[in-house]
């Protein structure tokens, strides 16, 4: 195994793009060193991006955030604007594993796995996250939603890494949350993870809705039809049961020990009315 | 061509160390067999134990799951740089005096870990030690006694 770890962006594509298909990048390790460990991979090279400015900041755009692939969930956590600005994601980011995990694990590498089961994936759906993708064409900017294409498999090609992800500007009175059902209180496998991102008028009628699903899928997957539900509403009981019904119809879970297809299901749409709740609260208390 | 041993040079415990590795070597294996600094231990090997718990550039980290390589540069922290000499750091004393530990293999990275816990909050509830810990797996304790010597050692850090 080479290892590599590029000081540019661009030494990093040049690198993954000159190497073996099986090259892949690290960031935290929480994953890939799993991985490696247990046979799982053999790669040719690792390219360690860790070593990249743009990987390691968050910085403030356009009234919005850009984050490194690489920051750390314990950096994310310890960011006072961005989780006043979205602590859906945040804390979806501090879900993930323990304090240790939290030491290394990035949102990149919870995206990029792509277990259908990763935490922050909904959570960034729900809030309209878009990733800044590098590659040997240059860069290009793409929706969260479009990365993962089944379960451990993405849609970025040969030399292509995620050097951030960018959270857009908040309307006034926007909040989102995320909730996973887990068996245990700490240091699980998301059964059911649902992420919620709305906007309110002064009214407070719903002007913009946005909900997300993990775990149901072979994917983490938007559901159009749920947002539709809420939005012109105001998020009174009957527009939250029509919500929950949308979200029971998007899931195609599997069946295991963990959890049944019927149990699944039902439990997406408490999760997602329950994220809903949050999200509204925390809009309505702005 | 591809190197096959790296030169590493790194910070540990405060000493400035060089060491060759592999790059498929994890930051464990080489402070275990290489450093000779054996305290940390390996419990599972997949970030699920805490027994291997280290702090890297001030963040608690799995060792098993850092490549040595990555270590290049940055500073580490081990257990054995916890006491200086005989003179055991307040949580250590602790430890000992709650008797929260038994066959002790998982007691390093609890120490390692609730250190860490202690420099961010200096006052923790009994559930933030909790969750603080929930990485760190003890088959034999109970968790008990742990979290009663963290909480315990945090009120003599406090009060000096
Ligand atoms: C004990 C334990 C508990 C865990 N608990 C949870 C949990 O509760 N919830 C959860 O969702 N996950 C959990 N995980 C999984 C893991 O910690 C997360 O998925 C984490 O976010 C991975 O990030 P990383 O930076 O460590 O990724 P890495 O391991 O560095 O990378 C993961 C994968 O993505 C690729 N990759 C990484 N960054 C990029 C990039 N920028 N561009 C392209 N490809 C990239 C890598 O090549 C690799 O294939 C846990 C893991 C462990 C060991
Ligand atoms: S040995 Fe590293 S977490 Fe168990
Ligand atoms: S004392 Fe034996 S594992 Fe904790």
């Amino acid at each position: 195994m080479q290892y590599e770890s590029p000081q540019s962006v661009d030494s990093a594509v040049s690198l993954l793009a000159a190497g073996a298909d099986d090259a892949r990048v690290l960031a935290g390790g929480t994953d890939l060193l799993v991985q490696l460990r247990a046979g799982m991979i053999e790669p040719a090279l690792v390219v360690d991006i860790k070593n990249i400015r743009e990987t390691r900041e968050i910085a403030r755009e356009d009234g919005g955030f850009r984050i490194g692939a690489a920051v750390s969930g314990a950096e994310i956590g310890e960011h006072a604007a961005l989780k006043e600005a979205w602590p859906g994601v945040v804390e979806a980011v501090e879900l993930i594993g323990s304090t240790q995990i939290q030491g290394r694990a990035s949102m990149g590498g919870n995206l990029c796995n792509a277990s259908p089961a990763a935490d922050t994936v909904p959570a960034l759906i729900a809030a309209g996250a878009v990733c800044r993708i590098a590659g040997p064409g240059g860069q290009r900017d793409e929706a969260v939603e479009s990365i993962c294409t089944g379960p451990g498999r993405t849609s970025l090609a040969k030399g292509e890494f995620v050097v951030s992800l960018y959270l857009p500007a908040r309307p006034p009175r926007s909040a989102d949350a995320y909730l996973r059902f887990i068996p245990r209180t700490e240091m699980d496998i998301a059964v059911v993870g649902a992420g919620v991102n709305l906007t309110l008028e002064a009214s407070g009628e719903c002007s913009a809705a946005r909900v997300a699903l993990g775990a149901v899928a072979p994917t983490a997957i938007l559901v159009p039809e749920a947002g539709e539900a809420l939005v012109g509403s105001m998020l009174n009981e009957p527009d939250l049961e029509r919500m929950a019904a949308a979200v029971r119809a998007a899931c195609h879970p599997i069946d295991d020990k963990r959890g049944t297809v019927e149990y699944r299901v039902k439990v997406a749409g408490v999760m997602a009315r329950r994220a809903c709740g949050i999200a509204l609260d925390r809009a309505r208390s702005q | 061509m591809p190197k096959s041993k790296f030169h590493v040079v790194t910070t540990v415990n405060g000493d400035s160390v060089e060491f060759l590795c592999e790059p498929q070597q994890t930051l464990l294996d080489v402070l275990r067999d290489e450093l000779h600094l054996t305290g940390s231990k390996e419990g599972c090997g997949s970030g699920d134990c805490g027994a291997c718990s280290v702090m890297l550039d001030g963040r608690l980290v799995c060792a098993c799951l850092v490549l040595a390589v990555e270590a290049n540069g940055h500073s580490v922290e081990t257990i054995e740089g916890m006491a200086h000499g005989d003179d055991l750091h307040p949580l250590q004393r602790k430890f000992l005096e709650h008797s929260a530990l038994q066959c002790g293999v998982c007691i390093p990275g609890f120490l390692v870990a609730a250190k860490a816990l202690l420099e961010k909050h200096p006052d923790p509830t009994e559930t933030e030690v909790r969750y603080w810990l929930a990485g760190n797996l003890c088959r034999c304790t109970g968790y008990d006694k742990i979290v009663r010597a963290v909480l315990d050692a945090a009120v003599e850090m406090r009060t000096g």
